[in-house]
């Protein structure tokens, strides 16, 4: 029985992954036509893989680090240097010139990201060394003010030939399709899954649990709350790199603190401690955001005109949304569950009875109202 | 085995520990008694390396680890079960023992599966509840699974913060008797308790803890007569 459930699964899941692949194959197929809808789903990839390696440090090891953007800058910054064409810097960098250390080093794009990865794990590996002594609000802090320093250092006329300061980062290669983007997050997400299911994923499921448990147990708590913190701001870096790729063009200001808290809000939304509940949270988001931009133009209707229906009204509207959802699912989408195709099936059954039970109560609240 | 020598720990300008030792033999049950607040549960911080010691020294197998990080300590086959029983309400029984193996790698993966097994023998009805959160168990089964968890480490000597805390008298019993079994095993094991009739009849050896002091020594069955320990502590 056990078998015939696994196999069922297994066909499933290879349905839904022919599926997924059918559909980026077809907007791939025209992508004039479709430019819109595949950056949004690029989008949405790259910021799973942001969520997901947040969801490593604040749901799965309890360390709620606001760090990401400065980490994500990191990243992205070396993706940036080292793969824009040999031939172009000299039109990037027209105001104070380039470096002559980097001015000919040029990286093929995967080695490019994980070096932005390497670069950093190893700015997390220092930062954590002081940072990880904190705990709770006292942790987010340090770690956001970390993030601003690595923004102002970016953006520092002294380092000018070498991060363009406030003139940004142009004529960044881009991804060659949307199966890359996929694919590449695909990977990324994997890897920390294996690892989440490991041995250091039960480490740090214990170190989330309880401190002094782990610590009466004989876990190094400062040694693995590191390891987490590391490797969390490798893919971190590794979706910032994502990001330039993705962006073409960037500076000091897409890094803002602004980008953490959207990545805390994915999160969130998708339930603290769930992989699943991340990538859900970051194509909900990511999309949500962008379906709702027809609020932001202004609607008249049989020549009345509706006042409300102007710039910035779409994110009154998707805040909305978001405290209606955190109101009927407290601990996000998904808690801290992980999607699992029997789940979903006891979900679609459950529709009915649920159903059910609420014309039962509005019959029985009519019943009472008459009497 | 254990040996506790002048041991002194203070909390800021409060001292929870006065100048106290004792010693541990090697298959025994030593049990420290002693009211709230006596200094019970520093001891065993003081111990595995969980609280700061101001002097003193703590030689375990014959090495001095008054100054160990826990994750030393537990390495060298110590195992420290807090207050509180302190298990992982959000892991599974299964996962709250594999984790409890993790602070030891010196252990396979078959030997890791046969301690699990030797959990399970000892505490049948963990194997019961194998997949259930250990936040959804009773008091005394996760009581059962906080011992279960620091026996995963493979441990020489078990040091039990007062497994009987909070429990029904009736599950207070099976934890003795567990307890006793442990011990047949071929561990040592270190016993703080509150409940000193229990500890003191399956203890080898006894102390008495009073405001950060031993104030008392001798054989657990001699101490259980003794009138000032019945005056203080067995409310005759």
């Amino acid at each position: 029985m056990k078998n015939m459930t696994k196999n069922k699964n297994k066909v499933y899941t290879i349905i839904a992954l022919a599926v997924l692949i059918g559909i980026l194959a077809f907007l791939q197929s025209d992508t004039a036509e479709y430019s819109y809808q595949i950056s949004i789903l690029e989008r949405s990839a790259i910021y799973a893989v942001v969520a997901v390696s947040m969801n490593l440090l604040t749901g799965f090891t309890g360390l709620f680090s606001l760090g990401q953007a400065g980490f994500m800058a990191i990243g992205a910054y070396v993706v940036a240097i080292f793969t824009i064409p040999v031939g172009s810097r000299a039109s990037v960098y027209y105001v104070s010139g380039i470096s002559p250390v980097i001015a000919n080093v040029a990286l093929p794009i995967p080695v490019a990201l994980l070096l932005g990865g390497l670069a950093a794990a190893v700015l997390a590996a220092l930062i954590g060394i002081p940072v990880l002594r904190l705990k709770s609000d006292y942790l987010a802090i340090a770690t956001l003010g970390f993030s601003e320093i690595i923004r102002a250092f970016i953006a520092a006329p002294m380092f000018d030939t070498v991060t363009n300061g406030s003139y940004g980062l142009k004529s960044i290669p881009g991804f060659p399709n949307i199966f890359a983007v996929f694919g590449l997050a695909a990977l990324c997400i994997a890897l920390m899954v294996l690892l989440i299911n490991s041995s250091y994923g039960r480490v740090f499921k214990a170190i989330r649990e309880d401190e002094i448990a782990a610590q009466s147990m004989g876990l190094n708590l400062f040694r693995y709350k590191e390891l987490s913190f590391v490797i969390s701001s490798f893919f971190t870096g590794v979706g910032g790199g994502m990001l330039a790729m993705f962006m073409r063009s960037i500076d000091s200001k897409t890094f803002q603190v602004a980008l953490t808290y959207d990545l805390l809000l994915i999160v969130v939304l998708g339930g603290i401690g769930s992989v699943t509940g991340s990538v859900l949270g970051a194509f909900l988001v990511t999309s949500g955001r962008e379906l709702l931009r027809f609020f932001d133009d202004p609607l008249t209707i049989a020549g009345v005109h509706i006042p409300l229906f102007r710039s910035g009204f779409r994110m009154v509207i998707f805040s909305i949304l978001l405290m209606v959802v955190v109101l009927f699912y407290r601990r996000g989408i998904m808690g801290n569950n992980e999607f699992s195709w029997d789940g979903l099936s006891r979900l679609i059954r459950g529709i009915p009875d649920r159903l059910k039970k609420g014309r039962g109560k509005k019959a029985a609240s009519k019943k009472g109202g008459a009497k | 085995m254990l040996n506790v020598e002048h041991l002194s720990v203070n909390y800021g300008y409060i001292t929870a520990l006065t100048d106290i030792s004792f010693h541990v033999e090697e298959g025994e049950i030593i049990t420290l008694i002693g009211s709230n607040g006596a200094g019970k549960t520093t001891t065993l911080g003081a111990i595995s390396g969980l609280v700061p010691k101001v002097s003193g020294k703590i030689t375990f197998k014959g090495h001095d680890i008054t100054k160990m990080p826990p994750d030393k300590v537990v390495k060298m086959g110590m195992c420290h079960v807090p207050e509180g029983r302190k298990i992982f309400p959000a892991l599974t029984v299964y996962e709250n023992l594999i984790a409890g193996s993790l602070g030891n790698p010196k252990l396979t993966k078959a030997r890791i599966n046969e301690l699990v097994e030797e959990q399970y023998t000892l505490f049948p009805r963990l194997k019961e509840r194998i997949g259930q959160a250990g936040g959804s168990l009773s008091g005394g089964e996760q009581q059962m699974l906080a011992i279960s968890r620091g026996l995963m480490m493979d441990p020489d000597i078990v040091m039990l913060d007062e497994p009987s805390l909070g429990l029904a008298p009736i599950i207070v019993e099976d934890i003795f008797e567990l307890i006793l079994k442990i011990r047949d095993m071929g561990k040592t094991i270190l016993l703080i308790e509150q409940n000193a009739s229990m500890a003191l009849s399956i203890a080898d050896r006894g102390y008495v803890l009073e405001t950060g002091k031993i104030i008392m020594e001798g054989k657990g069955k001699e101490l259980l007569v003794d009138p000032r320990v019945k005056a203080a502590y067995l409310g005759a």
